[in-house]
């Protein structure tokens, strides 16, 4: 029975999750319930955005900066080890490497970020393609609602047999 | 003679050089701010958009006609590529910018610029291509259809 | 407050529940509206909204990619597909939607039980922030010096990711261009090896079938492809091509 015992969510420290949970069923909501292509396609980057959301707030870390080193450019090398501390957890390990007070500076996660950020370029070209079949579509059927489409194959394959 | 846009054909006039040179920022500031080359590619690619948007698709064509955008988009590829390649060539492994010059860091400085470039072309030929063959799909819109 | 540690709400945390409440709204008006060009329009919302919020949580190139890309040229594409399809869209009937209803709220459940066990928002001893990205950090201002960790990652550490999605990118745009043409034109026009007409103007499917639910276009195709075949190769072959 322990399997069924959850922890407690805590709406304070992880409202995140919980609004990208629900916006992320809204777009696979209209993905489902819509017979129309284009609004398919729309609740499908709903969708996207959405997962995209859920991977930049993992990333997220309070009293950070983007992560841009603050004076990372200039170093030729001999001080920058003080610049690049990151997380609140790594700066005892880096005073403690290097024998000196690390410079307080908290960055985000840059992962995230870069994955994201080719994720959403992908998306669109993505996009681009699904809209394009259903412009094609339109043009042959005459409609982009996917019930009428099924009912004109439907038909057509009737006639094919009878033929 | 009576034109509706005539406001927005002065503002964009003005705005549309003004996208692309800020497009060129994003790309070469890209190593020191927020940016890079997929921001940039689709900025220029939307000053594209704009042109055509305002000044019809058959102006937007001269002046960014579509064999640009089918050399652009194999030139970004390749040009990615090739930087692997050229690199590999230096004796380093693929994409590895270390080796392109004595200092790794410089080396490192003209690999992302190569690569960059080579997005830019991509996804501004990319984006500019999807628009254009959308865009030329269907007649011209007249002014009373809106 | 119970929450010893971070008892005081920021006042950037006010502004994250605003934009939250904002994106909330949109994709349930996304869920409700029928009329096309609102949904295409809400969707330009959604994306600009989530841009403000990226910037927010310290993402400013997705913040930036996000507002030119999903806000920018989606909306415009999704806008000039919807001029060659549709303006409306059906409504569903109830019964047809209690299914994904349900299939949804199971979903949804699942994952909110999920939710108990994750890292608090803004951990900086998550595991998600623990390791790479951290040794990202630290790695990028010795050995490439670029400020902006995010580019030197992206065209440098993850090359290989990069190249992969710029391959991506140009196989859609190739897509693209063989459904539509460059000129629009994909699928109009007869490819004419030795002067020979290859294809129909229209699609075989439709030749056949006469049922109610057809809009007025299908006729007009069954009429195109009877006409001469000489003529339409002349008027509609080449004056593209």
């Amino acid at each position: 029975m322990t399997l069924f015992v959850a922890q407690p969510i805590s709406l304070f420290s992880q409202f995140n999750y919980v609004v990208v949970i629900v916006l992320m069923m809204v777009g696979l909501y209209v993905v489902f319930a819509s017979r129309n292509l284009i609004k398919k396609l729309v609740g499908l980057s709903v969708f996207q955005t959405s997962v995209f959301l859920l991977y930049i707030t993992i990333g997220k870390v309070t009293g950070g900066q983007p992560p841009i080193l603050v004076d990372g450019h200039a170093d030729t090398g001999s001080h920058s080890s003080e610049v690049l501390v990151a997380a609140a957890s790594n700066v005892a390990a880096v005073e403690a490497a290097h024998g000196g007070p690390a410079q307080d500076v908290i960055y985000s996660n840059p992962l995230p970020h870069v994955l994201i950020l080719t994720a959403i370029v992908v998306g669109v070209a993505t996009l681009a393609i699904g809209l394009s079949l259903t412009v094609r579509i339109r043009e042959v059927y005459g409609c982009i609602e996917d019930d009428k489409i099924e009912a004109l194959d439907f038909e057509y394959n009737l006639e094919g047999t009878s033929e | 003679m009576h034109d509706p846009h005539v406001l927005l054909r002065v503002v964009s006039k003005f705005l549309i050089p003004l996208i692309a040179l800020f497009a060129l920022y994003v790309q070469f500031h890209g190593d020191y701010g927020p940016g890079g080359g997929f921001q940039a590619g689709v900025i220029l690619a939307s000053s594209v958009i704009l042109y055509a948007l305002i000044f019809g698709l058959p102006a937007a064509k001269l002046a960014f006609p579509p064999r640009w955008i089918r050399i652009g988009m194999t030139l970004g590829v390749l040009l990615y590529g090739g930087t692997g390649v050229f690199s590999f060539i230096l004796g380093g492994e693929f994409l590895n910018y270390g080796v392109f010059a004595h200092d790794p860091s410089h080396g490192q400085h003209y690999g992302i610029l190569a690569v960059e470039l080579g997005v830019l072309c991509t996804v501004a030929s990319v984006m500019v291509a999807i628009f254009y063959a959308f865009g030329s799909r269907q007649a011209e819109t007249s002014n009373e259809d809106w | 407050m119970m929450f010893s540690s971070n008892a005081h709400i920021l006042p950037i945390q006010i502004l994250d529940y605003g934009l939250l409440a904002i994106l909330v709204v949109v994709a349930f008006a996304i869920v409700r509206m029928r009329s096309l060009f609102a949904i295409v329009m809400l969707q330009g919302v959604y994306s600009l909204v989530s841009a403000a919020w990226f910037v927010s949580l310290d993402a400013v190139d997705v913040a930036f990619t996000e507002a030119a890309v999903g806000a920018g040229v989606s909306t415009v594409l999704m806008l000039s597909a919807m001029l060659l399809a549709d303006r409306q869209s059906e409504p569903v009937p109830m019964s047809r939607q209690i299914g994904p209803l349900a299939i949804v709220i199971i979903a949804g459940a699942a994952m909110l039980y999920a939710v108990g066990d994750m890292p608090a928002y803004g951990s900086a001893t998550s595991p998600a922030n623990s390791y790479v990205g951290i040794d990202y950090l630290a790695r990028t201002a010795e050995e490439i010096h670029i400020p902006n960790v995010v580019t030197a990652v992206l065209a440098s550490y993850r090359g290989y990711d990069t190249f992969g999605e710029t391959v991506v990118i140009f196989a859609a745009g190739l897509g693209v261009l063989l459904l539509l043409g460059l000129n629009g034109n994909a699928g109009r026009w007869d490819a004419q090896p030795n002067g020979q007409r290859v294809s129909n103007t229209s699609a075989p499917t439709m030749r056949n079938v006469h049922s109610p639910l057809e809009s007025s276009e299908s006729p007009q195709d069954a009429s195109e492809t009877a006409k001469p075949l000489k003529t339409d190769v002349k008027t509609k072959g080449q004056n593209h091509a």
